[in-house]
C-alpha cells in the first residue's frame, strides 16, 4: 500500500462520521417529533398534567364532530391529487418528445416548482373562486352575472375540489422534472423508436416501454406527493373546507387553540394523520403490484389499437392546463398588488396604484429578512452537508444502497403534523423553542434531501478521472475536493442551494411549530393574511414569497455563466 | 383584544380562587400626580395585533412626553392574557413593588381574573380629572365590563358595538331587518346573500349571543352564568331560529367566512347583502381603504346591539402608577377621545357623555365632511350588556356539535 492511498482512507476514515452527522441532524427530529406526538396522543405529557397513558384523546377525537368527513376528506383529497397529478406528468412527458408545444411549456416548469405552495393557492383562489378572474371576465357578457353567483362553489368545496386543484398545480411541475430526470438513466429514444417500429402510436409505446423503467425511479417522489397531498395544512387553509376540515387541518386548528387540555386530542389527531399516510402508501404499493400485473398483460396481448393515445392527449392537455393555471394564478395576485379597486364584474382594476407596495415593503422588511436570512441559513448548510455525504461516498468508493435513498425520503414520507409536535416538545426541553436557530434547523429537516437529491446525481455522475489526475499531479483530498470537484459542480451546487432556498422559503408548519408562533416569515404571514385580509395585501406577500426563491434560481443559473464565460462546457 | 377574551377564559376560572383585595391606597392630588409623573417611563401592555390601534397608541405616547415627559413604551402582546400571567408571576415570586408591567389594556376575563384576584391598583377613576366626562349613564359597559363591575379599579378608553353593515346602492335601510325574525325573513327572501363569520370566530359567536339577546323575552338571564339547567332551555329559541336561517345562508350554512375580514371581502365583491363588525367606524374606514363600496352603511337592530368598553388598569405593583394615571387621564382627554373616533385615525367610539363635554371641545367630535359611513351616536342606540363569558363558551361548543358534519 503507497502513502497515498494511505493517507485517502485515514481522511476517509473521518469523513465517514459526515453521513452520521447528517442522519443525526435531519432524521432525530422526525424520529423524536414522531415518539412526541406519540405520547400525548396517549394522555402523556407530564408538563400540562398528563401523567398516566390512556386512550381519553381517542376518545375525544372520536366524538368531535365530524370528525370521519374530516378523515375522508384527508384520504380522498390525497389520493385524487397524487393519482392526477401522476397522470398528468406522465402523459405531458408521453408527448414531450413529439411535439414542440409541450417543449416550450416545460420551461414553464422551473419557475411553478419555486413557487410555494401557499403562493399558488392564493393565487388560484383569486383566479377560480365564484369573484374571481376567470368569472370577472366572463361576467356580465357571456354569463349575464353583474354580482358573484349564489350556488357556484369553486372554492373551499365541501369534497375539497379546490383543495385537489391547488395540490395538481404545484405538483404536476414537480413530477414532471422527476420523470425529465429519470429520463435520462434509460435508454428511452431507442425504446421509443422500438415501440414505434413495432407499430405502436407514440403515447402508447412510451407507456409500454419507458413509463415502467422511469416509474421505478418515480416511486419515491410520488410517495413524497401523496403524503403531502393528504397531510398539507396551508393548502387546505386557503383552498380546502372548513366546516370540517381534512384532519391534518383539525389537529393544526387544536395545537393552536388557548385550551392546553386540547394538545390531547391534536396529539391524537397527528398520530391518525401519520397512520393514515402510511395506510395510504401501503395501499399504494398493493396498487402498483395490481397495475403492475394489468399492465403486463395488456403489454403482453399485443393490440395496437386502443384508448391510451387519446387519453393521454387529453391527459397531456389538461397538464399543460395546470401549468398555464398556474401562471396566470400568479399573474392575479400581480395584478391584485397593484390593484386600488377592483370590484365584481370588472375583468381588470378600476384603478391602479403602487400604494400598496409603498405602504407594505417597509412593514414587511423585518419578515422579508427573517425569510431571507432562514432560506440562506438552511440552504448554505443543507449543501454542505449533502457535499460531506457525497464527498465520503466518493472517498469510500462506494454508492450507498437503496435504503440509504429511504432514509433521505423519510421527512417527505412522514406527514409533518405528526411530528413537528413532538419536535417543539423536544426543543422546549432544549430551552430552543421560539429561537431562530430551532426555525433554521426545522427548515434544514426538508431542506437536505432535497439538496441532496438534486446534488447526487451530478456529483456521482462526474467523472472520476479528473480527480485522478489531480491526485496523480500530488494534490491533498482535501484539495482535490477544493480546486476539481466543488468548481467543476458549481453549476448543480447552486442549484441544489436554490432548490433549498424554495424549500426553505415554502415551509409553512415547521416555521409555525418550531418557532413557537413567534418566527414570522413570508408564508406564515401570507397563510395568516388568507384568512380574508385585504386582497391587495395578499397579493403582494404572495407575489414576494415566490419572487425570492426565483431571484435565487436566476442567480443561480447565471453566476456560472459569468464566472465560467471563458470557460466552455463549464458555464 | 376581544378575540383574546376567549382564549384567556381559562385563566378567569384559574384565577377564580378567592384572595383579599388589597387595602384601598391612598391616591395623592392630581398635581402632585402630575409632578412626580415627569420623567416616567410607563411600559404600556397592549395587544399589538391591529395596526390603526398601534398607531393611536405612539400618537398618543408622543403628546404625553411633549406635554407630560412621560415616556410610553408598548409592549406589543399577541395575548393579553401574557400581561396577567407576568402580573401574577411577578405577585408569587414577592415582587410586590417596582413591577414590569404599568398599564395595561384589557376587558373580560382578564379583567375578572385580576380584579378578583386583588392584583390591580385602584380604585382609580375618581381621582382621574377627565373622568367627569364618561357616559356612566347610557354607556352601561363603562361601569359593567361582561358582567362583572368595574369599582372604578379600571379606566375606559374607548368602546366597541357589533354592527351590521349593508350598502346602500343595492337596499333601502328600510328594508334592512332590525330584528332576529326579520333577519331570518330577509335571508328567505334573498338567499344565499346572508351569512356570518364561523362561530369559533368571535365575530360569529357574538352574531349568535346578539341574535340570543334578541330572541329572549328577558335577556337579563345572561348576565348570570350559564350552567346546565340554564343553557338548554334559555338557548332553545335560538336553535329554532338558526335551523330555519341556516339552509338560507350563503353556501347553504355548510361554509362560513373564516373571519370578519373574509366576510367584508365577499361584502366587497357583492356575494353577500350583510356584514358584521365589532367596530361602527367598519363601513367608514373600509369605504376609505376600497375594502367596502362606496354605499356600505351601518344598521343596527331595534333593541340594540352587544357593546363593550376597553379599559386601562393599573397592576398593584406597577413601578410608574403616577405616569400610568397621566395616560389613563390623557385618554379620557375629549381632543383625545375625538381623534381617536375620528376615522381617519381609528374610528373607536368615544367612551365620554358628549352632554357633559363643553361646547367648544363638543365639535371636535362632529362628523367629518366628505366621511361616508360614519354613524352617529344616535343612530348607533344604547349598546346591550355583553352576556357572562359562559355563553360564549357554550354557544360555541353547542354550534360545532349541531352543525359540524
Amino acid at each position: 500500500m503507497n502513502p497515498r492511498s494511505l493517507s485517502f482512507t485515514q481522511t476517509g476514515g473521518l469523513w465517514a462520521f459526515a453521513p452520521w452527522i447528517t442522519i443525526l441532524v435531519f432524521l432525530l427530529p422526525v424520529a423524536a417529533g414522531l415518539v412526541g406526538t406519540a405520547l400525548p396522543a396517549f394522555g402523556y405529557l407530564p408538563a400540562i398534567g398528563g401523567e398516566h397513558l390512556s386512550v381519553d384523546p381517542w376518545r375525544a377525537l372520536a366524538a368531535q364532530p365530524g370528525v370521519m368527513t374530516s378523515v375522508k376528506l384527508s384520504v380522498q383529497t390525497g389520493l385524487l391529487a397524487a393519482v392526477l397529478s401522476l397522470v398528468f406528468a406522465a402523459s405531458f412527458c408521453a408527448l414531450l418528445q413529439d411535439h414542440t408545444i409541450y417543449r416550450r411549456l416545460s420551461t414553464m416548469v422551473s419557475p411553478l416548482l419555486a413557487t410555494p405552495h401557499v403562493a399558488l393557492a392564493i393565487g388560484l383562489a383569486f383566479v377560480i373562486a365564484p369573484s374571481g378572474w376567470l368569472l370577472r371576465l366572463a361576467s356580465p357578457l357571456l354569463t349575464g352575472w353583474d354580482r358573484p353567483p349564489v350556488d357556484l362553489v369553486t372554492v373551499r368545496d365541501p369534497q375539497g375540489l379546490a383543495m385537489v386543484l391547488g395540490l395538481v398545480l404545484k405538483e404536476v411541475p414537480y413530477l414532471i422534472l422527476m420523470i425529465v430526470s429519470a429520463l435520462n438513466q434509460v435508454p428511452h429514444a431507442a425504446l421509443r423508436r422500438t415501440g414505434s417500429a413495432l407499430g405502436y402510436r407514440p403515447a402508447t409505446a412510451w407507456f409500454k416501454l419507458v413509463f415502467p423503467l422511469v416509474y421505478l425511479q418515480l416511486r419515491l417522489p410520488v410517495y413524497a406527493v401523496l403524503a403531502f397531498s393528504m397531510s398539507t395544512v396551508e393548502v387546505g387553509l386557503i383552498l380546502g373546507p372548513g366546516n370540517p376540515p381534512p384532519l391534518a387541518l383539525l389537529a393544526a386548528r387544536w395545537f393552536a387553540d388557548y385550551d392546553l387540555q386540547r394538545y390531547f386530542p391534536a396529539a391524537a389527531a397527528a398520530s391518525l394523520q401519520g397512520l393514515l399516510v402510511l395506510a395510504a402508501l401501503l395501499g399504494w404499493r398493493a396498487g402498483e403490484i395490481g397495475v403492475a400485473h394489468i399492465g403486463r398483460a395488456w403489454c403482453e396481448r399485443g393490440v395496437r389499437a386502443g384508448a391510451v393515445d387519446p387519453i393521454a392527449r387529453v391527459s397531456a392537455g389538461l397538464a399543460a392546463t395546470a401549468l398555464a393555471l398556474g401562471l396566470i394564478a400568479m399573474l392575479g395576485t400581480a395584478v391584485w398588488s397593484l390593484a386600488q379597486s377592483w370590484r365584481f364584474p370588472a375583468a381588470l382594476p378600476e384603478q391602479w396604484t403602487s400604494q400598496t407596495w409603498v405602504l407594505q415593503l417597509p412593514r414587511m422588511a423585518e419578515t422579508v429578512i427573517t425569510t431571507i436570512g432562514l432560506a440562506l441559513a438552511s440552504a448554505l448548510a443543507g449543501v454542505l452537508l449533502a457535499v460531506a455525504c457525497l464527498e465520503a461516498e466518493t472517498r469510500r468508493g462506494h454508492a450507498p444502497t437503496h435504503r440509504v435513498l429511504w432514509l433521505v425520503y423519510a421527512p417527505l414520507l412522514v406527514p409533518q403534523i405528526a411530528f413537528l409536535y413532538g419536535f417543539q416538545v423536544v426543543l422546549v426541553k432544549l430551552g430552543l423553542d421560539g429561537r431562530w436557530l430551532a426555525v433554521a434547523w426545522a427548515h434544514l429537516v426538508f431542506v437536505l434531501p432535497y439538496a441532496f437529491l438534486s446534488l447526487a446525481d451530478p456529483w456521482r455522475a462526474l467523472d472520476p478521472r479528473y480527480a485522478r489526475s489531480a491526485a496523480a499531479l500530488g494534490v491533498t483530498p482535501w484539495q482535490v475536493l477544493c480546486r476539481v470537484r466543488l468548481p467543476m459542480l458549481l453549476k448543480p451546487l447552486l442549484l441544489a442551494f436554490a432548490i433549498g432556498c424554495a424549500v426553505s422559503v415554502g415551509q409553512y408548519l415547521p416555521t409555525l411549530f418550531a418557532g413557537a408562533g413567534r418566527a414570522a416569515t413570508l408564508t406564515t404571514e401570507a397563510v395568516t393574511l388568507s384568512s380574508g385580509a385585504d386582497p391587495r395585501i395578499m397579493g403582494v406577500y404572495a407575489l414576494l414569497q415566490a419572487g425570492i426563491p426565483l431571484l435565487v434560481y436566476g442567480a443561480a443559473l447565471m453566476l456560472p455563466a459569468l464566472l465560467y464565460r471563458r470557460r466552455k462546457g463549464m458555464a | 383584544m376581544i378575540s383574546s377574551i376567549a382564549r384567556t377564559a381559562f385563566l378567569a376560572a384559574a384565577l377564580a380562587a378567592a384572595a383579599p383585595l388589597h387595602a384601598e391606597p391612598k391616591i395623592l392630588p392630581w398635581p402632585d400626580i402630575l409632578a412626580r409623573a415627569k420623567g416616567q417611563t410607563v411600559y404600556w401592555n397592549a395587544w399589538g395585533g391591529d395596526e390603526r390601534t398601534n398607531a393611536f397608541i405612539a400618537w398618543a405616547a408622543d403628546e404625553v412626553k411633549r406635554r407630560y415627559g412621560i415616556t410610553v413604551q408598548q409592549v406589543k402582546l399577541k395575548d393579553t392574557a401574557e400581561a396577567v400571567t407576568r402580573v401574577v408571576a411577578e405577585k408569587s415570586a414577592g415582587r410586590n413593588a417596582k413591577g414590569s408591567v404599568d398599564l395595561i389594556w384589557i376587558n373580560g376575563p382578564n379583567f375578572l381574573a385580576m380584579k378578583s384576584q386583588g392584583l390591580l391598583y385602584g380604585p382609580i377613576t375618581q381621582s382621574l380629572p377627565n373622568y367627569r366626562y364618561v357616559d356612566t349613564e347610557h354607556k352601561r359597559s363603562n361601569l359593567i365590563d361582561f358582567t362583572v363591575p368595574i369599582d372604578g379599579m379600571a379606566a375606559p378608553w374607548r368602546l366597541a358595538q357589533f354592527v351590521y353593515i349593508y350598502d346602500s346602492a343595492r337596499h333601502k335601510l328600510a328594508e334592512m331587518p332590525t330584528s332576529a325574525p326579520a333577519l331570518l325573513a330577509f335571508a328567505r327572501q334573498h338567499p344565499g346573500r346572508v351569512t356570518h363569520p364561523t362561530v369559533r370566530n368571535f365575530l360569529g359567536a357574538t352574531f349568535l349571543k346578539q341574535a340570543l339577546c334578541d330572541l329572549l323575552p328577558d335577556p337579563s338571564v345572561l348576565q348570570q352564568p350559564a350552567t346546565d339547567a340554564t343553557f338548554g332551555s334559555v338557548t332553545a329559541p335560538l336553535w329554532a331560529w338558526y335551523d330555519q336561517l341556516r339552509p338560507a345562508l350563503w353556501r347553504a350554512g355548510r361554509e362560513f367566512p373564516e373571519t370578519g375580514p373574509a366576510q367584508r371581502q365577499l361584502m366587497n365583491d357583492g356575494a353577500i347583502d350583510i356584514h358584521m363588525a365589532f367596530d361602527p367606524a367598519e363601513a367608514a374606514v373600509s369605504i376609505a381603504n376600497q375594502l367596502l363600496p362606496p354605499g356600505a352603511r351601518i344598521f343596527v337592530m331595534a333593541k340594540g346591539t352587544i357593546g363593550n368598553t376597553s379599559f386601562v388598569a393599573i397592576p398593584y405593583n406597577a413601578a410608574h402608577k403616577e405616569a400610568a394615571l397621566v395616560v389613563a387621564d390623557f385618554l379620557l382627554e375629549p381632543a383625545t377621545q375625538a381623534r381617536a373616533q375620528d376615522p381617519a385615525w381609528g374610528g373607536n367610539l368615544t367612551v365620554l357623555d358628549l352632554a357633559k363635554v363643553p361646547a367648544a371641545q363638543r365639535a371636535l367630535f362632529a362628523p367629518k365632511a366628505g366621511m361616508a359611513g360614519l354613524p352617529t351616536n344616535a343612530e348607533l342606540g344604547s349598546p346591550l350588556l355583553e352576556p357572562h363569558p359562559s355563553w360564549m363558551t357554550r354557544i360555541t361548543a353547542e354550534w360545532e356539535k349541531r352543525y359540524s358534519r
